[in-house]
């Protein structure tokens, strides 16, 4: 019987119910009512989000595929399409790291090979409470261990590149670690498949992995808070087998070039309720599966469990009546079950049956699509935290001591102990993998161009500004890409936020997506797709907003324009110029946080015009060779980027003297966008391609053998042997002996 | 020289052996497919790297197992060119074609970088184009890597001039730094590290090749 309680422990409102009983016209069965509630979710449905994900841009003249499907399609010419998207597994990663973040590369995946791509490169956004925290830090270390050892797992099993990312600590992430992963595929644009059903008659086929009663309520949990309960919820986390998702890929792949399959979806969250309904309802038919066909882990699983289970690996494929076999060869060859549970029919309903006996009847539109929609309230102003404050900086700051101490810092040493757990090379396409230059590149060997990617997200921006810090964020991307010589052409995004339910939150998603909005609209990168993960919150406390933007840039195919002075005598190049900062906007930095140990006052501040003149004269600048080297400043500024440049294995540094009268740790710790430090051997013709884009880009120093000088008009404000910051970058990422 | 790649279903390196053979090297090259009872006419194979049968138990502990490598043995058996690359370098180890094992590296994680390899002699089919003592660079990625034997299959590799490859610097803890042997016949040869990752400068290096084309040079010379 389906009582008041058994609603409540659904999630469902009692609003929302009474919507399913007219929807139906009676009173929902146990399976129908699990069935609403997953497809329902927060996290299935994006019902308080939806009303302004709206509001983002995603046409493009290169954009074949928008949001709506399992991933966003972009035309890169030469007959080639990329499927690309980012997607959270936040919550699963909390309560079991190691397998809550492999299966959130493995349901990415599935995601991009559904799509008739086969994934070439991932990238993933990690955030972790403080290592060294005394109460929390012994959880942060094991769950930031586990979540790496994860993803290395899957993805180095399955044979797709790990070839960038980041990864960043802050107390908010304490009980709400965050792990984004983005994959990318590649295709020729004819092969590309959807996830819609076609033809009554034709046959439903279930393919992979048996399902088990793993990860039943995975989606509902995912649209929750956290609470002392929730490590109780364990088994809510499924296990991910990266050799199966492999044979998955290569089946599914031969099994498209047959012509027999006319439409693919896979199962991930919801498992067989989300792929069966929506594959309905976007080819507006219906779809009729008997539960007795479909393989089993285990033994008496009823409907409601068989349909909510969130077992991995598994795929749900519509074929052509009569090309049946055809399917199956292909199947059998790469030793999976691939089985017939059901067919298409024209009713435009889900109709679930055990023994023939219907246990579940819905129609698949309202299923999929009608799910409520909230404009819920976000009238109360984003806080902004002592943005009136009086600044309090050390009264002696030491430029000297301060650029080693960030070096060393959890946000800005070396990740290599990360990295260096991934195969980010298989594939051999890696052109630019992890720390090498500001973006990730991979070639595409079948049109002779390359990706450049880049994941930018900074939550101490958006918590103290969400519209500024969103539209830092997409200009932080595109300015990756455009270092490297990419010119930015789409973008996908992971928004991580608290409960939606406090209208203080849901205003900061509100400004968030509009900002993102704007950038995306003005850098000319329409967003394809993405995820929305909110609840991110233990015992009431939220984490700070944090949206993440992945974007992807075309460039040819060259040796790429690397972070890492290369030869000394070259002429050091600020393109976009000092710029400037004040006191209020100088409380976000790196800085602040590090050395300060605080946070107030705003983002950066952004001036659009100027990025976009500064990101195409850099990308004038990398096409016609003139630059050694490319680096742009953001976190830690441009102490931190200047040192950074300084840490190649050619062992060469620079002088630079600064032509400014900021105070000394504003001048060389803000964080400014729209400035790229450039080395080259043709300084006037850098200066021309700046001035014909009318960029300030002044010649502030020259790189030299073995040290790091910094300058103010002519004083030294520090000076270093490289090896001594090569050992405060690399030293930082010791974090077990934190 | 006709080069075939064995894909077993967990192989993830095939397309890059494929492509460094096929594309850098500009030779024939075929895949073979792992439940295949024969090799065909080929003149080397290639194990390549990846998770043949998933490897949830011992690294190529099942591979040894499929249909291919019986084949793969006899065609051993009979002098053709076996090269095996990181996990094909664990299932020949398995399939008793190589001495000795790959067990977990000493640090215990993952390791994805590049290495400097010390060529141990050229006295070999696979390392013919090199001169002995000469460095080459080539990525590693493996879990399993540390090659392990006992101290006298170690010495009987020493004395034989079995040893293909030292690590300048040893990654991942394998005994007296080896990272590539021999069998006693010195037509089949493993390796940890991946010479088709260092293929052409875009990868970063081009040293592998020298291990490509030392076949190449061994196959024409049998030919001639």
């Amino acid at each position: 019987m389906i009582d008041a309680d058994l609603i409540v422990q659904h999630q469902l409102t009692p609003s929302e119910y009474e919507k399913i009983v007219a929807i139906l016209g009676r009173e929902p069965s146990y399976t129908e009512l699990g069935i609403f509630s997953v497809m329902w979710s927060e996290h299935c449905s994006y019902k308080s989000s939806r009303l302004h994900l709206k509001k983002l841009p995603t046409r493009g003249k290169l954009v074949v595929q928008g949001p709506g499907e399992n991933a966003g399609i972009v035309d890169i010419g030469s007959g080639y399409v990329i499927a690309f998207k980012i997607e959270s597994h936040n919550h699963p990663s909390f309560i079991e790291p190691f397998q809550g973040a492999a299966t959130g590369v493995g349901g990415i995946l599935r995601d991009i090979f559904t799509m008739g791509a086969r994934p070439i490169a991932v990238l993933d956004s990690l955030r972790f409470g403080r290592l060294d925290s005394p109460s929390t830090g012994a959880r942060n270390r094991r769950i930031l261990g586990g979540v790496v050892a994860g993803i290395a797992h899957y993805g180095n099993c399955f044979g797709v590149p790990t070839v960038g990312g980041e990864c960043i600590f802050e107390p908010c992430y304490d009980g709400n670690p965050l792990v984004n992963v983005f994959a990318l595929g590649v295709c020729r644009k004819e092969d590309v498949f959807y996830a819609k059903a076609a033809g009554v008659g034709n046959p439903v086929i279930y393919v992979g992995a048996r399902t088990g009663r793993d990860g039943i309520h995975g989606a509902s949990m995912a649209s929750a808070e956290f609470t002392e309960e929730s490590k109780q919820k364990r088994p809510s986390v499924q296990v991910g087998d990266p050799f199966l998702e492999k044979l998955l890929l290569e089946a599914c792949l031969e099994a498209m070039q047959t012509g027999a399959i006319v439409g693919i979806q896979d199962m991930g969250a919801a498992g067989l309720t989300c792929s069966t309904c929506e594959m309905g309802s976007r080819g507006g038919v219906g779809i009729e599966i008997e539960l007795d066909r479909v393989p089993q882990r285990e033994t008496g699983m009823t409907p409601y469990e068989i349909m909510l289970s969130e077992s991995q690996e598994r795929m749900l494929l519509v074929a052509e009546r009569g090309r049946e076999d055809e399917v199956y060869r292909v199947f059998r060859k790469w030793g999976l079950e691939a089985v017939e549970i059901g067919a298409v029919t024209g009713d435009g309903k889900l109709r679930v049956t055990e023994h023939g006996a219907t246990v579940a009847e819905i129609p698949n539109r309202e299923l999929a699509d009608e799910a409520p929609l909230y404009d819920r309230p976000h009238t109360a102003p984003p806080p902004r935290l002592h943005a009136a404050r009086r600044v309090a900086l050390p009264a002696e700051p030491s430029v000297q001591k301060s650029l080693p101490a960030l070096l060393a810092a959890p946000d800005l040493c070396s990740k290599r102990w990360i990295w260096q757990q991934y195969d980010y090379q298989v594939r051999t396409n890696t052109i630019a993998g992890p720390e090498r230059a500001d973006a990730a590149i991979v070639r595409i060997k079948e049109t002779g161009t390359s990706l450049a990617i880049s994941l930018d997200g900074n939550g101490r921006y958006t918590y103290l500004s969400p519209r500024e810090g969103a539209r830092l964020a997409v200009a932080e991307c595109c300015r990756n890409l455009s270092t490297v010589g990419a010119l930015p052409v789409a973008a996908t995004n992971c928004l991580n936020f608290g409960n939606p339910e406090r209208p203080e939150i849901m205003a900061q998603l509100v400004e968030a997506i509009e900002g993102i909005a704007e950038a995306c609209q003005f850098f000319d990168t329409p967003i394809t797709g993405g995820n929305v993960s909110l609840y991110n919150e233990t015992l009431g406390e939220g984490i700070y907003p944090t949206p993440v933007l992945g974007i992807v840039g075309l460039m040819p195919t060259v040796a790429p324009v690397a972070i890492a002075f290369r030869h000394a005598g070259r002429n050091v190049v600020l393109v976009g110029g000092l710029g400037g900062c004040d006191e209020v906007r100088f409380g976000s930095s790196q800085y602040v946080k590090e050395i300060a140990r605080d946070l107030w006052g705003l983002p950066p501040a952004l001036d659009m015009e100027l990025e976009k003149r500064v990101q195409a004269a850099v990308r004038e600048i990398a096409a016609a060779g003139l630059a050694e080297s490319a680096h742009d400043v953001s976190d830690g500024g441009l102490a931190v980027a200047l040192a950074e440049c300084c840490l190649g294995t050619a062992g060469i540094g620079a002088q630079v003297d600064l032509d400014s009268d900021l105070r000394p740790e504003i001048l060389a710790f803000h964080e400014g966008p729209s400035r790229i430090l450039v080395s080259t051997s043709q300084p006037a013709a850098v200066a021309a391609i700046a001035l014909a884009h009318g960029v300030p880009a002044p010649v502030v120093g020259v790189t030299i053998e073995s040290k790091l000088e910094i300058r103010q008009r002519g004083i030294t404000l520090g000076c270093w042997d490289l090896a001594d910051l090569q050992a405060a970058h690399a030293g930082g990422t010791d974090y077990k002996s934190k | 020289m006709r080069f075939g790649v064995i894909v077993f279903p967990g192989s993830n390196c095939d397309h890059d052996a494929y492509y460094a053979v096929g594309h850098n090297l500009a030779q024939p090259v075929q895949y073979v497919w792992h439940d295949e009872a024969s090799l065909g006419n080929l003149d080397a194979v290639i194990l390549p790297g990846g998770f043949a049968y998933g490897d949830y138990l011992r690294c190529g502990a099942i591979a040894k197992f499929s249909p291919v490598m019986n084949a793969v043995k006899k065609f051993a058996v009979e002098g053709g060119l076996v090269l095996g690359v990181c996990n094909g370098f664990q299932i020949l180890v398995e399939a008793g074609l190589l001495p000795g094992a790959l067990i977990r590296n000493r640090g215990l994680k993952f390791i994805c970088r590049e290495v400097t390899l010390r060529v141990e002699t050229s006295n070999s089919p696979f390392t013919c184009a090199a001169e002995r003592g000469r460095h080459l660079r080539m990525p590693i990625a493996h879990g399993e890597g540390c090659y392990y034997a006992d101290d006298r299959a170690l010495d009987e590799l020493e004395a034989e001039d079995r040893i293909a490859f030292r690590y300048v610097d040893n990654p991942n803890g394998s005994l007296r730094d080896i990272a590539g042997v021999l069998n006693r016949e010195r037509n089949v040869m493993g390796m940890m590290p991946h010479p088709e990752r260092a293929t052409e400068p875009l990868m970063g290096s081009s040293d592998g090749l020298a291990v490509f084309q030392s076949i190449l040079r061994a196959g024409r010379a049998v030919a001639a």
